[in-house]
C-alpha cells in the first residue's frame, strides 16, 4: 500500500491527493496553518491544486493565537 | 558601564558572534517584549522590532512593562526599558501594523526572524510571507502556549529554516489566557534557540 507522511505519521496515499483532502483525512479543522510539502511551503491559495506523490514528506503547523 | 565588563562573563569567541548579529522581532507584546530584553541581556548587535499597539493593563501579567508606561505605545516603552538594561545593542523601532509589504523593508537586513505575534493570523501571513521571500533565513515562530503548567508539552519543532516553539495544541479559550511563565518560557525558548543558530558556527 503505497503511503506519505504527515508530522511523521504514515497515512494511505490516494489517487488525486491535494492537500484539502490530506487535511480532511487528518481532522485537521484549524483554521490557520502552514503547510509544507518535502520543504516547500504550499500556499493557501494552492492547496486544492497542490497533488503530492507517494512517500511525501508532508509538515502541517497549526498556528494558534496568543502570544 | 564598559563593554568589557557587562561581557565580562562570557566566552571572548562569542561575543563578535552576537554583536554582529541582526535579530527581527514581530510583535512586542507577551512574547516580543521578553524576547527583545532577552536578547539584549545576551549582547546581540542590532534588534528590529515592530508593534502597532499601546500598553493597556492588561498586559502588565505577561509583558515586560510597567504601571508607569499604560498608553504608551508598546516600541516606545521597550525601547525606553532596553535602554536601561544595556547600551551595547542598537535598537530600531517602528511603531506601525505591519503587512505583507513592510515586512519585506522592515526585516530584510535581518539574520534571523522571529515571529512573536498574538493573533494566529498575523502568524500566518508573517510565515508564509518570510518563507517565500527569504527561504535562506531561519524563522522562529510561536504556537500554542497559552494557560499554565504543562512544561512538558513545550517543545520545539525544526522544518528546515522554520521553527515552531510552543506546545501546538493549546487553543485560546475562556479562562485559557497567555500567562506570564508559560509565555516567557516560550519567548526564551525563541530567544535560546536564537543563540544556538548565531553560535553554530563555533
Amino acid at each position: 500500500m503505497k503511503t506519505i507522511f504527515v508530522n511523521g505519521n504514515s497515512l494511505n496515499w490516494e489517487e488525486d491527493m491535494n492537500i484539502d483532502l490530506i487535511l480532511k483525512r487528518k481532522n485537521y479543522t484549524f483554521k490557520m496553518l502552514v503547510v509544507k510539502v518535502d520543504g516547500k511551503l504550499i500556499k493557501k491559495t494552492e492547496y486544492s491544486k497542490t497533488y503530492v506523490q507517494p512517500d511525501a514528506d508532508v509538515k502541517v503547523i497549526h498556528l494558534i493565537s496568543g502570544g | 558601564m564598559k563593554k568589557e565588563e557587562f561581557f565580562s562573563a562570557h566566552d571572548p569567541k562569542i561575543i563578535p558572534l552576537l554583536q554582529n548579529a541582526v535579530i527581527g522581532i514581530a510583535g512586542a507584546g507577551g512574547l516580543g517584549s521578553n524576547i527583545a530584553v532577552t536578547l539584549t541581556r545576551a549582547g546581540i548587535g542590532k534588534l528590529v522590532v515592530a508593534d502597532f499597539d499601546k500598553i493597556e493593563p492588561s498586559n502588565l501579567n505577561r509583558q515586560q512593562f510597567y504601571q508607569d508606561q499604560i498608553g504608551m505605545p508598546k516600541v516606545i516603552a521597550l525601547l525606553e526599558n532596553l535602554k536601561k538594561i544595556s547600551p551595547f545593542t542598537t535598537y530600531q523601532i517602528h511603531d506601525i501594523k505591519l503587512n505583507l509589504d513592510n515586512i519585506l523593508l522592515i526585516y530584510k537586513d535581518v539574520d534571523i526572524m522571529v515571529e512573536a505575534f498574538d493573533k494566529a493570523e498575523m502568524k500566518e501571513m508573517l510565515i508564509e510571507t518570510w518563507l517565500t521571500n527569504f527561504p535562506e533565513k531561519p524563522i522562529i515562530a510561536a504556537s500554542g502556549l497559552a494557560g499554565w503548567g504543562k512544561n512538558e508539552l513545550l517543545h520545539t519543532r525544526k522544518s528546515d529554516n522554520l521553527y515552531i516553539c510552543g506546545d501546538e495544541e493549546t487553543n485560546l479559550q475562556s479562562g485559557i489566557s497567555p500567562m506570564a511563565p508559560r509565555v516567557g518560557i516560550v519567548a526564551n525558548m525563541q530567544a535560546n534557540l536564537v543563540l544556538e543558530l548565531l553560535l553554530s558556527a563555533l
